[in-house]
């Protein structure tokens, strides 16, 4: 066994999970049958069109939501079984369309990362300040810890809520979207970011995303969600399986497999 | 400055005098005074701030800049709580008799009703989240409360309507010093809750889902801030009558002042920020020079719907 692999291990893993909610008086399956381990220090993307379950997963994979059957363990503990309380240094969320407030200071926001671990009155101690200083270097803000979030652009204030999830300082980082809203430049730095961090920091991140072309190039692995099947494996192996042909509908949108890359199919008439 | 104005007008020196418990001249100004005004000054501070706590902590709960107790029905919720009591009375004095005049009945019911409220504002607030939504279902709780007090007016005696009426102006003084003991007690527990969830009101500025991933526990801080809420809201509507606006516009009023949204920060300034304003209200309600004193639930809504309506003008959108 190579070194590598001693160092790595089994951070988050779903076995036999399925998706879905559960109504009065019927259940809506979601997705069935979802295998997949993710090991420290690797960068997952979670795939799917509009529609295909991402979000109900990372709800599921949060616990704000209950499995309709199937088991997810975070560090060899079954998350069913975690309490809220604890659940916060397990696991820590980058969300999209949050009411999150902007009246704070992007140091006051990303000290609430470190809610779990301070006193009642949420008094910061040294290693807290510590932690924060980091998570805002980290994302190179640390200039601007002391502006409003008012003033920052949709792509700083990103910056911000992915300082928050780092000074959580949790092995596992669940992202919802993270690069909505960003132009082409800020979705590859966000990505790349989140690439640096899982590299340097020995974290976990599984990030939803419609950014296929950029998580194909960037992630260590990928889930793929695609009607109600769910497919798991490195890039290469997905492209092999031929798990994206079916993807989007062939006469739109084709995979290329020697680019690796998605394209429009130009229709002359 | 609140204890000099008044109908009778007294001169500063002689009230720092009766305050530090020296003798002045003229024994009628210390009896003013000490059973009158300072009474009613120490409620005009634990009403200011207890409704604007309220405000500030449902604006949080509900993450929306609209939130507050009269606005959400629940000062509504109150006084159909209180028109219950005072005008459904004649019915049910033969079982508990002298209790239902107390002014603990009144505060019961006072706070049962705006608890209701709130328990019913939340339940939709989950299924809808959008201001708009919330905004009509507060206003249809207060128009529904409305219409149950009219038809409990229209089958009541004219004596116990005058009684509602008179609650319903709000009003600062007549409180003995033992109900501005009951009310700051009420105060005291209503903002203990309040000081006990701080951190997690923070918290829950990220929105809930970001909250509970924080291991914040979600029902158990819901319930809380919303006894909180009712207890302060209820307490201060149950001996002051329905007081508008100072619960909505002064978390507002503050948060321009206090570039934070901290509420370690925030909390204290507002509990500072309600009890002036509402001892300034007092004051305009004196009408200084005149011998006569207006509603200060109408002062409240004359000096706040503008001063809200200004804010909105000059910012186009409340930052919160």
């Amino acid at each position: 066994m190579s070194s590598e692999f001693n160092q790595s291990k089994i951070l988050l893993s779903a076995s036999s999970l399925n998706l879905g909610y559960k109504e009065k008086r019927s259940v809506i399956s979601v997705a069935e049958a979802i295998n997949f381990e993710i090991k420290t220090g690797e960068l997952v993307a979670l795939i799917g069109i509009n529609g295909s379950g991402k979000s109900t997963l990372l709800k599921t994979l949060s616990g704000q939501i209950p499995a309709l059957s199937g088991e997810v363990k975070i560090d060899n503990q079954l998350l069913s079984g975690l309490h809220d309380k604890n659940l916060g240094s397990y696991l820590s969320l980058v969300l999209t369309n949050e009411p999150v407030s902007r009246q704070l200071t992007v140091m006051e926001l990303v000290a609430l990362g470190r809610h779990p671990y301070t006193n009642w009155m949420g008094q910061l101690s040294e290693i807290d300040v510590e932690k924060v200083n980091k998570a805002l270097s980290q994302v190179d803000l640390i200039q601007k810890k002391d502006k409003l979030c008012d003033s920052l652009s949709d792509g700083q204030f990103q910056k911000v809520l992915i300082a928050r999830a780092l000074a959580q300082d949790t092995p596992l980082i669940l992202m919802d979207e993270p690069t909505t809203h960003l132009d082409m430049f800020h979705k590859a730095y966000v990505l790349q970011l989140l690439k640096t961090i899982v590299k340097t920091s020995q974290k976990s991140i599984l990030f939803a995303s419609h950014e296929i072309n950029l998580a194909l190039q960037l992630c260590d692995k990928i889930i793929l969600i695609d009607e109600g099947k769910v497919d798991f494996g490195t890039p290469s192996e997905l492209i092999q399986k031929g798990a994206f042909k079916t993807l989007f509908p062939a006469d739109f949108i084709v995979f290329d497999e020697v680019s690796k890359t998605f394209r429009m199919r130009i229709q002359d008439d | 400055m609140s204890l000099s104005l008044g109908s009778v007008s007294i001169p500063f020196e002689d009230i720092f005098k009766s305050l530090f418990g020296l003798s002045i001249e003229n024994s009628t100004w210390e009896y003013i005074i000490v059973n009158y005004r300072l009474p009613k000054t120490i409620t005009a501070i634990l009403i200011g701030s207890g409704l604007a706590v309220s405000g500030l902590l449902m604006q949080t709960l509900f993450r929306n800049p609209l939130a507050g107790p009269y606005v959400l029905g629940l000062s509504s919720g109150a006084s159909l709580g209180v028109a219950f009591l005072i005008m459904g009375a004649s019915l049910l004095s033969g079982f508990l008799g002298e209790f239902l005049y107390s002014k603990w009945a009144i505060i019961l019911s006072a706070s049962g009703g705006s608890l209701l409220v709130m328990l019913a504002v939340l339940s939709t607030a989950q299924r809808v989240k959008d201001t708009m939504t919330l905004l009509i279902i507060g206003l249809m709780v207060a128009s529904l409360t409305s219409a149950i007090v009219s038809v409990l007016a229209y089958f009541s005696s004219s004596n116990e309507l005058q009684l509602y009426i008179f609650w319903s102006f709000g009003s600062l003084g007549n409180l003995s010093w033992k109900e501005v003991g009951i009310l700051s007690l009420c105060w005291f527990i209503g903002l203990s809750f309040a000081v006990f969830c701080l951190k997690n009101l923070n918290a829950l500025l990220l929105g809930e889902n970001y909250a509970k991933s924080m291991g914040v526990q979600l029902k158990k801080n819901r319930i809380l801030i919303i006894v909180s809420t009712s207890i302060l809201a209820g307490s201060a509507t149950a001996f002051a009558g329905p007081i508008a606006f100072v619960g909505l516009a002064v978390p507002h009023l503050v948060r321009q002042l206090v570039p934070t949204n901290d509420h370690r920060v925030l909390l204290p300034s507002i509990i500072f920020g309600g009890a002036i304003l509402m001892l300034l209200c007092d004051i305009i309600a004196q009408l200084p020079g005149t011998e006569s004193t207006l509603p200060i639930n109408a002062v409240t809504s004359i000096f706040g719907a503008p001063v809200v309506i200004w804010l909105l003008l000059r910012k186009r959108k409340l930052n919160f």
